[in-house]
């Protein structure tokens, strides 16, 4: 299958390993993956602040760029899927263009998040992956409850040769993060992550992972401050890791550099 | 989509009653998170009730059918509100009751201190009912003279401690209940000196302050939970047997009611005499329903008034997408699950609507006047995560509404505000590929700040809110654009 990939702006200037990993593992199980250079963002930190107006140019940026290039769309990131398959649309009818809404629900129509992308489209649960140490997943909360993808990340994880899955307590509750809600309520945002991060380190896993690089940016960020020797993994690259070529973080914060 | 209109002109302005605080929500938020008491309060009675209810939801079968049904059920009333309004108007009259419309708080206030003091009563007892704290009759009646007394228990505590409710269904769900018993015995004549922390005990010093107040009040004042537009019946739900007091042994009932409050006939009930009560205590059925239509003779108030508020309804109605918050039926579903008033509280939000459906109801009713409206800081009180539109009975999805309301605050920007030039200069940058290559290329600088393998801190307001908390990776030597293109080239090379 063709996959055209949303690398995700964050991906892309901050934490490419993801990307890269969906790519090393789209190949792997044997598909043809496309990036189409032209990619900025989706715009969802502007629609989630309010910024409607000045995410309808990057909206339909990112129709423009994807339409037509490739069976299927694909991002590792449950919030960026979240932004195209229930924003996009909105966004264009808010700016009276309803041939982009038209266009911006076909594209979100063949857009998939990694793990929906991997169970649902290529009908795949076990990829191969071997990943010898102690994780726990936490849940985005749109890939939970924008998306809806349930346990399909789960799914993928217990296929992992190697790998041992340790159950997060009060997993479904969000981690603080929110976009700006980090910089606008930094300390309500704080005190969820503090929670968030008593509830990981009960695991005593040595990996967080989770299917957003944005989240993990956040509880990564906490675990990092405290020193705590737990490390933030996205799904990706989990799945993307083999007995040929393992995946071993070198550090909790600089990984892939 | 067209708008409707009640018919009637809407005041968008203040008098609103207690619809907006005094603070933005981070500076109240910043109070409430550094109140451990508070914080073990409030995260020791949401996980219980949010426990409770998770149970009784569990049980239903049908539950999302029953959600829908309630979500149907609230369009179709906002569709036809005038007409269901004035049918309501015409049931009510012909029963015996008197109806009243108050275009806004101060109206609503002004009918019914007027209504009291033609009884010559100088006293009330009152129901719990969110109405009326959003008018604040309490203080109107007092400032004429007329002492209103709160009968619900968690209702009383707060008006005994001179606070405010900071939940819809549990107002005093700040309070523990060794807090409870030093507020009882510091402001309740005639209380038993020993009185323990035990609930029971607490509960029975509460009765017996009340009993007396029952007997004697010549006025109730109510809210209402719904209307029934064609029998003109309401319905009032409650736990504790002090609505029916307040609504059966006066001789004069006077009920305010939010005009969202209707539904079409009797066996709309049914829907949501299932859905409220699961969603609220976390029961299978509420203790006590009470429901009257106009008035008996011979048989509880002789006398009863209906006063129709709109407060800012009619705007909410008049937004086809931001009407949807006029169809919540106070619950309080939302508070519980809500990660963000866990751990901040009701107070937090200044608005007597607090947690997610304050947050986007709040703003609506009042309108955003412009960026220093404190009401303009709540819909970003939230991670948008959607655990509330799950929980909520009637489907509202107030994710939704917060990115509507936060676009309405955005359109309130008089001037340019440091984030409006953030989020102006970051769309620019993602408007064009080149132009977001260049940007890839500035933000890699931030290599010279991270030389130890993380970032602690980076200049400016909006960075120290992160790292105060937070550390952040340094950019990578190679963005992802950077290595596929290095790929491409090999692969080239290759062939």
């Amino acid at each position: 299958m063709r996959i055209a990939l949303v690398a995700t702006c964050l991906g892309d200037a901050m934490f490419p390993q993801a990307p890269r990993a969906t790519v090393e593992l789209l190949e792997r199980l044997g598909h043809e993956v496309v990036f189409p250079a032209d990619q900025t963002c989706c715009g969802q930190a502007h629609v989630n602040t309010g910024y409607l107006d000045m995410a309808l140019p990057l909206v339909r940026h990112h129709v423009d760029v994807f339409t037509g290039v490739a069976d299927v769309v694909v991002a590792p990131s449950g919030s960026c899927v979240g932004c195209v398959r229930h924003q996009h649309a909105m966004v264009a009818r808010r700016g009276g263009d309803e041939g982009l809404a038209r266009a911006a629900e076909d594209l979100a129509g063949r857009t998939y998040e990694l793990s929906e992308l991997l169970v649902d489209v290529l009908g795949v649960t076990d990829v191969g992956a071997y990943y010898p140490h102690r994780v726990t997943y936490h849940p985005t909360c749109h890939s939970l409850r924008m998306l809806r993808v349930g346990d399909k990340p789960l799914r993928l994880l217990r296929e992992v040769r190697g790998l041992t899955l340790t159950e997060l307590p009060d997993a479904e509750v969000c981690c603080g993060f929110g976009g700006t809600f980090a910089v606008k309520n930094a300390e309500t945002s704080t005190a969820m992550l503090a929670d968030k991060m008593a509830n990981v380190l009960s695991t005593h896993a040595e990996v967080c992972t989770a299917g957003d690089t944005s989240c993990l940016m956040h509880i990564g960020g906490g675990l990092s401050r405290l020193r705590s020797g737990v490390r933030t993994v996205h799904l990706a690259e989990i799945l993307a890791s083999t007995e040929e070529s393992p995946r071993v973080p070198d550090a909790i914060m600089s990984e892939a550099r | 989509m067209t708008t409707t209109h009640l018919g009637m002109p809407t005041v968008a302005s203040d008098p609103h009653g207690h619809l907006r605080g005094t603070e933005s929500f981070p500076v109240a938020a910043h109070r409430a998170l550094a109140d451990t008491q508070l914080r073990q309060n409030l995260g020791h009675a949401t996980r219980t009730i949010r426990a409770k209810r998770a149970a009784v939801v569990g049980e239903v079968d049908d539950w999302e059918e029953l959600r829908r049904a309630g979500e149907c059920l609230k369009a179709d009333v906002m569709a036809r509100l005038p007409e269901l309004l004035e049918q309501l108007e015409a049931s009510v009259t012909a029963r015996g009751g008197v109806v009243h419309w108050a275009r806004d708080a101060e109206e609503a206030n002004r009918i019914v201190v007027d209504l009291v003091q033609e009884t010559g009563a100088d006293e009330v007892v009152k129901v719990k009912s969110m109405a009326t704290q959003e008018t604040g009759l309490n203080e109107a009646l007092g400032a004429a003279g007329i002492a209103a007394l709160e009968t619900d228990l968690a209702e009383l505590i707060v008006q005994l401690s001179d606070d405010r409710p900071s939940h819809f269904l549990v107002p005093a769900i700040h309070r523990n209940r060794s807090e409870i018993r030093d507020i009882f015995l510091r402001e309740m004549p005639d209380v038993d000196p020993d009185l323990t922390d035990e609930p029971r005990r607490l509960a029975m010093a509460a009765r017996a302050h009340l009993r007396r107040k029952f007997l004697s009040a010549r006025v109730g004042i109510s809210g209402a939970n719904f209307a029934v537009a064609d029998s003109g019946t309401i319905s009032v739900v409650e736990s504790e047997g002090n609505g029916r007091m307040c609504l059966t042994l006066p001789d004069t009932l006077i009920t305010v009611m939010g005009v969202e409050k209707i539904v079409p006939t009797w066996s709309d009930l049914e829907v949501f005499l299932q859905l409220l009560p699961r969603s609220s205590t976390g029961e299978r059925m509420n203790p006590y329903t009470s429901t009257w239509s106009g008035v008996t003779p011979g048989d509880g108030p002789q006398t009863f008034h209906l006063v129709l508020l709109d407060n800012g309804r009619s705007n909410v109605l008049a937004s086809p997408d931001g009407r949807q918050a006029l169809h919540c039926i106070r619950c309080s579903a939302c508070l519980n699950v809500c990660p963000v008033y866990e751990r901040t509280g009701g107070h937090a939000y200044g608005s007597i609507y607090p947690g997610p459906i304050g947050a986007v109801l709040s703003p609506q009713l009042t309108g955003i006047s412009g960026p220093d409206d404190v009401n303009a800081s709540l819909p970003y009180a939230s991670t948008l995560c959607g655990a509330c539109f799950d929980a909520c009975p009637v489907r509202i999805d107030i994710p939704h509404l917060l990115v509507q309301q936060r676009a309405a605050a955005v359109d309130a920007h008089t001037r340019p505000t440091a984030q409006d030039v953030a989020m102006r200069a970051a769309a620019a940058a993602m408007a064009t590929p080149g132009r977001f290559s260049l940007a890839e290329r500035v933000v890699k600088l931030g290599r010279l700040l991270g030389r130890s393998g993380r970032i602690r801190s980076v200049p400016g307001p909006g960075a120290a809110a992160w790292f105060g908390a937070r550390d952040m990776p340094p950019p990578p030597a190679e963005t992802f654009r950077e290595w596929w293109a290095r790929r491409e080239r090999t692969r080239r090379d290759r062939t």
